[in-house]
């Protein structure tokens, strides 16, 4: 590895160190990413005088891609798959469905890789780059997996990428096509994340989720940035977000503040809510409790890419919620399935589980009361439902199978 | 007990020490008499396990099992991990 002492600044953006977000002490920008005195989370801190020279006209004159909000991230694009700017489709048939006024669905299935994950990679695989490292790593529920696979082939680094042995075939696949190295663990996601935690300490590799994670959460702003920028430069009133570690919910959140302290939007008010399937729903459960601290969970059900017991941002993530008068549910399995077939059929968007644990969890929190149905909603559909089709399999069949005659035809009854 | 890289510098360099104690309470208190310092890295003010600290004793997360009072008879092992996120 190369000293940082060697690089030119440029490489690192607008940011200027890393620091606890626990208990505040900071430190160099490196491979760190815990703090040494309490271990908290670190997390990227930034100039900013160098921050408050984007501006939405530097912004639009960039390229079309989450690069064009590089002024605010802790890196340059040396990892650059033309990731993010995924479309934001309005959803009027969905909201009528619901009963709601106006409704988007920010779709990040439209990624290189499928999934939200494409961005958090970019910023981590391009800080593994200028930190000099060669070999990109992770643990990973399935998204993740995909997105390093595909980051590390497309920029000549080597990938070792760890996953539970019982994850979708569709996303086994979809990682070991890349080449690279793939590890099935006997055990849960978080086995696999605790077992990387302890590789990491032993080997020279960036690690997406650990050594470099908090370059890497900084990928997720860029959801937050698009969504306002793509509204027109202004924030909705109530954002869906789907939590497994709590890390993009309490990024984009972070997004959103940082657009209102650069003036880059109106600093409207905005309520933050968090999806959890019924099988995983640790972060959901301290928030119905009024806990601060979320009780790990073994996690069971479909919504595999959410299946996080441990959830590191959790208190993060609830504080956000809490703080912006938002709320968090849970749905079941056969909600989810009935949450991925509403959202295809009223807005032909096809998402993995967990964007049917987002739209179950958008029609729950519609019936409790607790979101509004008056108020401009965005979802985050966060995966492609191509990589999780078991979970529809058996409830999207053919309307008929008939002999290719009209007569066959008619008897089928597909007149009508 | 397996030593985290950031407590390392205060078991200067070991990735593993052994101690001898019944409970995680006791490997805490006495890696603190040998190793001054690890104690207050991994438990806060009131004397709990800090928010972002996982502990696991035969591979079994204490918060499983009782915490800190999860007996650690001879040959235990101890890990303490940072907390990850990921996805």
């Amino acid at each position: 590895m190369t000293s940082l002492l060697d690089r030119p600044a440029a490489q690192f953006g607008s940011a200027l160190n890393l620091v606890c977000r626990e208990c505040g002490t900071t430190y160099e920008l490196g491979p760190s990413h815990v703090c040494e005195m309490c271990f908290g989370p670190l997390e990227v801190g930034y100039d900013r005088e160098l921050q408050k020279r984007v501006t939405r006209e530097v912004i639009e004159s960039g390229p079309a891609t989450m690069w064009r909000y590089g002024g605010l991230l802790p890196v340059a694009p040396i990892v650059d798959l033309n990731v993010g700017m995924t479309r934001l489709v309005p959803a009027p048939h969905l909201a009528r469905e619901l009963g709601m006024r106006s409704l988007w669905v920010k779709d990040d299935s439209g990624n290189p890789t499928h999934s939200f994950k494409d961005r958090v990679v970019s910023v981590a695989a391009s800080a593994a780059k200028a930190l000099g490292f060669e070999v990109l790593a992770c643990a990973s529920t399935g998204n993740l997996a995909n997105a390093v696979a595909a980051a590390a082939a497309n920029s000549g680094m080597r990938s070792v990428v760890l996953i539970p042995h019982d994850l979708e075939p569709g996303k086994v696949v979809t990682t070991a096509v890349y080449g690279g190295t793939l590890v099935a663990v006997r055990g849960s996601y978080d086995d696999v994340n605790r077992l990387c935690a302890e590789v990491a300490g032993e080997v020279p590799w960036a690690f997406v989720n650990v050594n470099v994670r908090p370059f890497y959460a900084e990928g997720s702003k860029t959801v937050g940035y698009e969504i306002a920028e793509q509204l027109g430069w202004r924030l909705p009133e109530q954002v869906v977000v789907p939590i497994a570690s709590g890390s993009l919910l309490t990024k984009v959140d972070k997004a959103w503040r940082e657009l209102g302290s650069l003036g880059l939007v109106d600093e409207t008010p905005y309520r933050v809510f968090g999806a959890q399937s019924s099988g995983c729903a640790p972060v959901a459960s301290a928030f119905r409790a009024g806990h601060e601290v979320v009780e790990p969970v073994r996690p069971s059900g479909i919504a595999k890419s959410l299946n996080i017991g441990n959830p590191a941002d959790g208190p993060y993530a609830l504080d956000v919620v809490r703080r912006t008068g938002g709320s968090i549910a849970d749905v079941d399995d056969a909600e989810i399935v009935d949450g991925i077939r509403l959202l295809a059929r009223t807005t032909g968007i096809f998402g993995e589980t967990a964007g049917g644990v987002t739209i179950g969890t958008l029609r729950k929190l519609l019936a409790s009361g607790e979101l509004d149905p008056g108020a401009e909603t965005v979802v985050l559909n966060t995966g492609d439902g191509l990589k999780t089709l078991d979970a529809v399999e058996s409830v999207s069949r053919p309307t008929a199978t008939i002999a290719p005659t009209l007569t066959a035809f008619r008897e089928a009854g597909l007149f009508e | 007990m397996r030593v985290p890289t950031i407590l390392r510098p205060l078991t200067g360099g070991q990735a593993e020490v052994s101690v001898e104690a019944d409970t995680l309470q006791g490997v805490l208190d006495a890696l603190e008499a040998s190793h001054p310092g690890i104690r207050t890295r991994v438990l806060d003010d009131d004397g709990k396990l800090r928010r972002f600290v996982n502990v696991y004793v035969n591979d079994d997360d204490v918060r499983f099992a009782d915490g800190l009072g999860t007996p650690t008879p001879a040959g235990t092992s101890v890990s303490i991990i940072p907390a990850v996120a990921g996805g």
